[in-house]
């Protein structure tokens, strides 16, 4: 089924039946994990060098290391499909083209790390997706792939059961604590880290959250096997991404390509140039929250997480938005900001109010009102909420105010007026004039 | 209407909370069941729902106000959710919003007053590779045109 580069998303028509699926090899690699010990499953994901795909990158195999072993008290799996970051629409398409890759995934980390329980967490706009998977998830249900039919279809006695729960639209949901807070039935709020999520995590248990892409990279892992999977693309961020690109080009989508496939090769080979051969001002190479690269520093980008530090910014979830040179930059930094404003949940100050403050002064920069003292300010306002807040929407929402700024000063600077021009006469001053006056005549 | 579930309905929601270890992680599934059967949360589902649920009205309210997605006021028949963030609005995105505000004389979060359509300007539907986008109740509607959005709203009637 697996050919490189398309392990996530294989090019077989209607794969995402469960039928098609399994004539091509489908549920066969947790046939395969079961009849290896937990820990040299997690061994294999370890050696594959799989970093996760919701942005962070931290190693999967090691993620899964940490959750305690033993069946003393119940163990959740979250996988976290809330993907709510502007620019970013990879999990959907798994969700459609190829969910039963995802369910094995799940039975597969389930069953390396001793989990009887997993939840679906996908965002409340994916009506139709959270529709599909639920009719994946119970087909394979009905045909004995999850749930207590398990048994019969695979032998042992290790069930797992999905539930797949809808969200209600609430980008802090994606973050992992929140998704569990919403999870239980409370408001989404992040969780204060100690306690990690594999000590305490849903309803006080050891919990790990994955990304869908991630879990859905399991399978093929298993397939081609963890040392050929780390030799495809960058060395430290190996395997396939799925790079979601959006904006000024002339083929949208989602790729399935090798990490560190050059972003010149994605947006001219691949997704066919910039609409009316305009030359390119800015791309956010991760979702809205990385930091921009100017048109004239992308040749020879590299699409993966270690080259993309080099240029002060990171993978993220690998939606790549492209502006052309006619795009007003502050609009675009203004609709971004308006956006972290809007999805702050109100919890750490820094966050709450610093975007609202960001928001306003980007908004009178935009008005041609502001002046060039304001940019500073907006700068000083980003720095301080960078690493003040409990989760990362906070530093989300500085980092392109910052990476915007720096790189873009000049769009800013035309946007600007070096003073402010006040509209009626200075009231203090006119004041202080009449006292003088005052006391010279007395 | 009534604000009372059928048994079908109590079944349901008798099922929502026996998927989790705990009922009250239910409370999710069933607003939008309520909001499904009642076309908004107001005041009166709120309490319904907190007393079926079991919980105080104050965390009804908490979890009905926190997310985006559960109506807190009647909205039309046809919602239309315009997305303006960055890859749509790159695309054209705002010029949809103002034609539709512009058309049936509604703002962001409004209902005309026949309840017959309302528009909402929503931040990212995961639809960027196919800006500009509209989502209209459930279905998106994905590199649409003015002219499209006309057609289609004309056959939704």
């Amino acid at each position: 089924m697996y050919s490189v580069p398309h392990l996530v998303l294989p090019q077989i028509s209607d794969l995402h039946k469960l039928d098609v699926y399994v004539a091509n090899g489908g549920y066969g690699q947790y046939r395969k994990a079961i009849t290896m010990t937990t820990d040299a499953v997690i061994d294999e994901v370890k050696r594959s060098g799989l970093r996760g795909r919701g942005g962070a990158c931290f190693s999967t195999g090691m993620k899964w290391s940490f959750m305690p072993k033993g069946n003393d008290k119940p163990k959740y799996l979250a996988i976290n499909g809330d993907e709510s970051e502007p620019g970013s629409f990879k999990d959907r398409q798994i969700f459609e083209y190829n969910p039963h890759q995802l369910i094995e995934g799940i039975l597969i980390a389930g069953y390396a790390m001793g989990i009887t329980k997993a939840f679906i967490y996908i965002r409340g706009e994916y009506h139709k997706w959270v529709r599909l998977m639920q009719e994946a998830v119970d087909e394979a249900r009905n045909r004995g792939y999850i749930g207590d039919g398990m048994k019969q279809t695979f032998g042992g006695n290790y069930t797992l059961d999905i539930v797949v729960h809808k969200g209600a639209g609430a980008y802090i949901c994606g973050e992992e604590t929140a998704l569990m807070n919403s999870l239980e039935g409370d408001r989404g709020y992040p969780r204060f880290k100690p306690p990690f999520p594999a000590n305490k995590g849903l309803w006080g248990m050891p919990t790990t959250i994955n990304n869908v892409e991630t879990l859905a990279t399991i399978p093929p892992i298993l397939a081609i096997g963890p040392e050929a999977y780390s030799k495809i693309g960058a060395p430290k961020h190996p395997g396939t991404l799925l790079y979601g690109v959006s904006g000024h080009v002339n083929k949208p989508g989602v790729y399935e390509l090798p990490s560190g496939t050059l972003l010149t090769d994605i947006i001219y080979k691949y997704c066919g140039g910039v609409p009316g051969n305009k030359k390119i001002k800015a791309i956010i190479p991760g979702g809205s929250s990385m930091p921009p690269l100017r048109g004239d520093e992308i040749e020879g980008v590299m699409m993966d997480n270690e080259s993309l530090r080099a240029y002060n910014t990171y993978i993220g979830t690998g939606g790549i938005m492209v502006m052309d040179e006619d795009t007003n930059i502050p609009k675009v930094l203004l609709r971004i900001s308006r956006f972290y404003h809007h999805e702050s949940c109100g919890q750490c100050t820094p966050c709450r109010e610093g975007n609202g403050w960001m928001e306003k002064i980007l908004r009178r920069i935009v008005k041609g009102d502001a002046t060039s003292h304001d940019l500073d300010v907006l700068f000083s306002v980003a720095s301080n909420i960078e690493g003040n807040t409990i989760c990362a929407l906070g530093d989300a929402a500085a980092w392109p105010v910052k990476g915007f700024l720096t790189k873009f000063r000049s769009d800013f600077e035309a946007c600007v007026k070096p003073t402010r021009e006040f509209l009626s006469p200075n009231i203090a001053h006119g004041r202080r004039q009449s006292a003088e006056t005052l006391i010279q005549s007395v | 209407m009534d604000i009372v579930f059928t048994s079908e309905e109590f079944a349901e929601v008798e099922r929502f909370k026996s998927l989790y270890p705990q009922p009250k992680a239910a409370i999710m599934p069933v607003l939008w069941m309520a909001q499904k059967k009642f076309g908004w949360l107001s005041e009166d589902v709120m309490r319904y729902v907190s007393s079926i649920m079991n919980l105080p009205y104050s965390h009804v309210l908490g979890v009905a106000t926190f997310y985006t997605m559960y109506f807190k006021k009647p909205m039309g028949h046809r919602h239309v959710q315009v997305c303006t963030n960055v890859s749509c609005m790159l695309r054209g995105g705002e010029d949809i919003f103002n034609h539709i505000s512009e058309k049936y004389g509604i703002g962001h979060n409004e209902c005309a007053a026949d309840g017959d359509i309302s528009l909402e300007e929503v931040e990212c539907m995961g639809a960027c590779g196919g800006a500009p986008m509209i989502a209209i109740n459930e279905d998106f509607y994905e590199n649409i045109t003015i002219e499209q959005i006309d057609a289609i709203l004309a056959g939704l009637k």
